[in-house]
């Protein structure tokens, strides 16, 4: 199993989650966030005095995903929220050494 | 004569003139005007001012401008009225008042000041004395202490805006002169912003200015609190005929070009210059043609005062970049750029717009004995000078006095924690 963290634009949620959702990834769990690689930050401007915000507004996605499922799901997420522009994000991922589903007591990737 | 150039002051002395009997349509409008200009402090600058703010300091400019309210008026129940006044149908000195109405003695409910009751007059100019002081908040917020914040302001009523005051609409030397100031130019925007400029210099800039960011804390209070100020400002400048006449129709008209023309100027100078155009910057452009038309409200016609907001819109953006980005003065919320250049600009164009004869820029008139529009203006000139000078220097004292009995500001540490907490145990927001 794998831990993949997503961290995409904000306006692409949508579509990585019907993306994923085609190719049988069923759940996920979403966070705002806040963050700079490459793209940096912005400016703002109140009444001539301009202040620079170093952190962008991006979303963060956690799918825990069958190891068969892996290439499937980058190759997902990759194509949903690319705009090819500066700042569309990155996705790690990390081994899962395991999953239990509270209600079932199930384990592994039965709990997926 | 310009009548419009007679307003306040001449309330004053048509109580002593022949028909003293109170005419119910200026006495309606009055009362109404009375309540604009008190919504334009609370609320309308209370919001506009917190949205502008950290968020641990909103309660204290909330505090402060709601907390004048209630001081300023009873100042000027028991002083501010008689030394800005003096007492109906006397002849008054050119400097202050003859305290003939102290604690509004001899002020009853069958007394009139023109047309309308006396009480009446003496409660429109309370809340012209209540945000005046109240503007003054806007330099050394997030970082005066709050007692220091009173025992200013009420010395400064009383030393600064009811003696000003009186020069200009009591009866005394500025007005005698021929000053044209509608709606108070000099009077409430010179002054204030004076004011601002000499306490925000003398505070010095809140901690960790030009360093780090302090954008305001919640811009929809800013734009609420401006719309408000936009309608109160009916009240003020229209109010200022102290009748329900032709001149208070004009004066709202006016009144409302100009902040419409200094909106879309600032506007487009944001536009130009940086790409986009803020809500912060049209909201202050709407300040800044108000700030500007003010004085102007009764001399000018419509089309100068679309070149008056226009130019407040332009010069009043300048003028904030060049205070705060190359003297690097922390005047908080922008007073001195905003009202005090303004307030000068529209001070100095009335004396050209009033001219009766430039076609469509054309005005009411000069004052009585003036014939050029040089005349009228070395007049302007000189209210804007006595002002400035007069106020610069009575505030340094005054400021000065208030730090040697309460300290000025609160200290560091406090003030990285903020008003909120430090002075009134109370958070604006729990959410």
């Amino acid at each position: 199993m794998k831990m993949m963290t997503a961290i995409i634009k904000p306006f692409k949620l949508d579509d990585v989650r019907e993306a994923l959702h085609q190719i049988g990834i069923a759940g996920m769990t979403v966070e705002e966030v806040k963050g700079y690689g490459r793209q940096k930050g912005h400016t703002e401007l109140y009444r001539g005095a301009e202040y620079l915000v170093e952190f962008q507004p991006k979303v963060k996605i956690q799918i825990a995903i069958a190891d068969a499922q892996v290439d499937a799901a980058i190759d997902a997420v990759c194509e949903a929220a690319s705009t090819g522009k500066i700042g569309d994000g990155k996705i790690f991922v990390a081994p899962l050494e395991q999953s239990i589903r509270i209600r079932t007591g199930e384990t592994g990737e039965e709990a997926l | 004569m310009n009548k419009l150039a007679l307003l306040a002051g001449t309330a004053l002395f048509a109580n002593a003139a022949s028909a003293s009997e109170i005419n119910q349509a200026d006495t309606a409008w009055i009362l109404t005007a009375t309540a604009l200009v008190l919504f334009m402090t609370i609320p309308g600058l209370s919001l506009f001012y917190g949205g502008l703010v950290r968020v641990k300091n909103v309660l204290s400019v909330l505090m402060q401008c709601f907390a004048l309210t209630c001081l300023m008026s009873l100042l000027w129940f028991a002083l501010g009225y008689t030394i800005a006044f003096g007492s109906d149908g006397v002849e008054q000195g050119a400097f202050i008042g003859d305290f003939g109405n102290i604690f509004l003695m001899g002020i009853s409910i069958d007394s009139v000041n023109g047309s309308i009751p006396s009480t009446l007059f003496a409660t429109f100019q309370m809340t012209f004395a209540i945000i005046t002081p109240a503007l003054i908040v806007g330099a050394f917020a997030e970082r005066m202490r709050f007692s220091a914040m009173l025992i200013f302001s009420s010395i400064w009523l009383l030393v600064v805006y009811a003696p000003v005051c009186h020069w200009v609409w009591g009866g005394g030397w500025l007005g005698n002169m021929g000053l044209q100031d509608f709606a108070g130019g000099t009077v409430v925007h010179i002054t204030a912003a004076v004011a601002a400029l000499v306490a925000a210099m003398m505070m010095g800039p809140r901690k960790g200015y030009g360093k780090v960011a302090m954008p305001p804390h919640n811009l929809t209070l800013t734009v609420a609190g401006a719309g408000m100020l936009w309608v109160g400002w009916f009240g003020f400048n229209a109010g200022s005929a102290v009748a329900a006449d032709n001149s208070a129709a004009m004066a709202m008209l006016v009144t409302h070009l100009s902040a419409s023309a200094g909106a879309l100027a600032w506007m487009a100078m944001e536009w130009i210059r940086h790409g986009k155009p803020s809500v912060l910057g049209i909201v202050t452009g709407m300040v800044a043609g108000l700030g500007t038309i003010t004085p102007a409200s009764g001399s000018v016609g419509p089309a100068a005062a679309v070149v008056i907001g226009l130019s407040a819109g332009v010069v009043c953006y300048f003028a904030t970049n060049w205070i705060k980005n190359t003297l690097k003065i922390d005047d908080s919320l922008d007073v001195f750029p905003v009202h005090g250049v303004g307030g000068i600009l529209g001070t100095l164009l009335a004396g050209v717009f009033a001219s009766q004869q430039l076609g469509i820029f054309s005005g009411n008139g000069f004052s009585d004995g003036i014939e050029s529009i040089g005349g009228q203006m070395m007049v302007q000139a000189t209210g804007v000078v006595a002002t400035f000078v007069y106020t610069a220097v009575a505030s340094w004292i005054i400021l000065k006095f208030v730090d040697v009995i309460v300290g000025l500001r609160i200290d560091e540490e406090e003030e990285t924690q903020g008003l909120d907490l430090v002075l009134h145990d109370e958070r604006g927001y729990d959410l």
